[in-house]
């Protein structure tokens, strides 16, 4: 039996002046699944999920998030669903002015009440800096970490709200091989951990089989497949076949 | 082929609609609630804190110099006795306004421009936005704002350092008391020397807020795109505070307050 979706993207448009990014692009995530979506840099992927949270808007089509239309929603209704969606930068996105508590702890400003940060926000900090194994971390400045410290500092500023989607763009790009490998079992651990969809955007093969169950790959704006990795990785498709090389 | 003027035209004019649609987004933003009052007064201290040192070293030079250089001029006529007056009135009612405005251009400007672009181009901004914070209200509503209260208040510091110089250059080659010195400045100035110089600080500090934030919130383009903010913002501003500085004297002109 197929879950219930909770991101449904419907024949997607979105162009720059005459660069047709997404031509009638559509997707859907089920509740509990990790899609990963395939495609050459600068194919629009991050346009894409840039879309999905309301970053870019798109030019046609329909995207439901969670049940709700966010072409509709008003600014405070978007405030409240982009926080049950994490989204984790592929530049990490780190307040670079601040250290790692106050990066953590700005997303709770705005959802959580007075009282609730008072009396939740350390633990909520700590849990979150666990999860990604850096407690000891917490006073430093996001200059002093390595890059994969960086990412993970990233993912647990995503986990600090809980949400049910994590939306990961190109997670281990930039990263080296043995890192890389480490944040995408990170990723699997903290899909199990909070029982969250998500879609992971990438072009890395390794990082995909380890946390994916399906495989949409996005050429020239379109859906181009749509499968699991294994049946992928059989294929003779030459455009599929090149990814894995 | 297109004429390089074409282009100059239309990079003016866009430029010139850019910043009037970001000022209209200022005022829009402004009236609104959650107004984020802690970064405000952040942002006050280290504008202040950034360009003080500077300012007031500036301001004392230019005093002192200027002292020194009107000297022969008024020893000519006779009439050295006018110093601290004369040059009070010229650095009250221009010098030390529009040198600390064009220091704040350099130094505010480019570094506002040069933070906002950073985090434009690391998705800084976008991760605000998604976490519930509007970026333009946390950013730049308090930048802004910021510039526009302290500019007048580090001209007016400027002014009295600058004026300290005055009091020193006076006495190299002549003997002014302390307190005949501050008689001779306090009788030459008037309300219409004083208040429009002040006034036009503020405007001043805006002008050097908007665009350093422009620049910055608009950046694209990668890294390479962040020097060229932070560039373009200087060059912008200290033009702005020409433009300004000539339009806010036609106006006192015009109200008879010369
Ligand atoms: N804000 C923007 N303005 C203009 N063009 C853009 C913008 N964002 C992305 N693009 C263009 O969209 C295309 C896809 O970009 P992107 O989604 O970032 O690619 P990637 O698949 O590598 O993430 C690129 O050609 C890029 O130039
Ligand atoms: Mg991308």
């Amino acid at each position: 039996m197929e879950n219930a979706p909770v991101i449904v993207v419907k024949n997607l448009h979105k162009s720059f002046g005459e660069n047709h990014v997404l031509r009638n692009f559509s997707v859907s995530l089920h509740s509990g699944e990790n899609l990963a979506i395939l495609g050459k840099s600068g194919s629009g992927k991050s346009v894409l999920i840039k879309c999905i949270i309301r970053l870019i808007e798109s030019d046609q089509g329909d995207i439901t998030v969670l049940n709700q239309n966010i072409d509709t929603l008003s600014n405070d209704e978007l405030d409240n669903l982009r926080a049950k969606v994490g989204f984790l930068f592929q530049s990490n996105a780190l307040y670079d002015s601040m250290t790692v508590r106050e990066n953590l702890e700005f997303p709770l400003r705005r959802h959580w009440s007075d009282e609730q940060r008072r009396k939740g926000t350390e633990t909520a900090i700590l849990e979150a800096l666990n999860d990604v194994g850096l407690a000891h971390t917490i006073d430093m400045m996001p200059s002093e970490l390595s890059g994969g410290m960086r990412k993970r500092i990233a993912l647990a500023r995503t986990l600090i709200l809980r949400p049910a989607i994590i939306l990961y763009d190109e997670p281990t790009t930039g990263l080296d091989p043995i890192t890389a490998r480490e944040i995408s079992h990170l990723i699997v651990n903290v899909q199990q951990k909070y029982n969250a969809s998500s879609i992971i955007i990438s072009h890395d093969m390794h990082c995909i089989g380890i946390t994916s169950n399906r495989v949409v790959m996005l050429i020239d704006g379109m859906c181009y497949a749509d499968n699991t990795y294994e049946a992928l990785r059989q294929s003779e498709d030459d455009r599929i076949k090149e990814f894995f090389d | 082929m297109k004429s390089p003027f074409t282009n100059i035209h239309s990079t003016f004019l866009k430029e010139t609609g850019g910043i009037a649609l970001f000022t209209a987004r200022f005022f829009k933003e402004l009236f609104k609630p959650r107004q984020e009052f802690e970064e405000f007064l952040r942002q006050c201290f280290w504008v202040g804190y950034k360009s003080l040192p500077l300012v007031a070293i500036t301001a004392f030079i230019m005093g002192l110099v200027l002292t020194i250089q009107s000297r022969p001029t008024l020893v000519e006529f006779g009439a050295q006795s006018l110093l601290p007056a004369m040059v009070s009135v010229s650095l009250v009612r221009e010098i030390s306004p529009v040198i600390t405005a064009l220091i704040c251009a350099g130094k505010i400007g480019s570094g506002m421009g040069a933070e906002l672009g950073s985090m434009r181009v690391t998705e800084q901004i976008d991760a605000m936005d998604v976490s519930g914070t509007n970026p333009f209200r946390y950013l730049v509503v308090t930048r802004v704002l910021a510039t526009t209260l302290m500019l007048p208040i580090l001209s007016n510091i400027s002014n009295a350092v600058s004026l300290y110089g005055g009091f020193l250059g006076v006495n190299i080659r002549g003997q002014v008391s302390w307190s005949l010195f501050w008689t001779q400045v306090f009788n030459a100035l008037s309300f219409g020397d004083v208040v429009p110089a002040i006034i036009k600080t503020f405007f001043f500090g805006f002008a050097i807020g908007v665009v350093g934030c422009y620049k910055g919130f608009n950046s694209t383009k990668g890294t390479e795109g962040v020097g060229q903010s932070a560039n373009s913002a200087v060059v912008v501003a200290s033009l702005l505070v020409f433009i300004i500085d000539l339009v806010a004297v036609q106006i006192t002109d015009l109200l008879g307050l010369t």
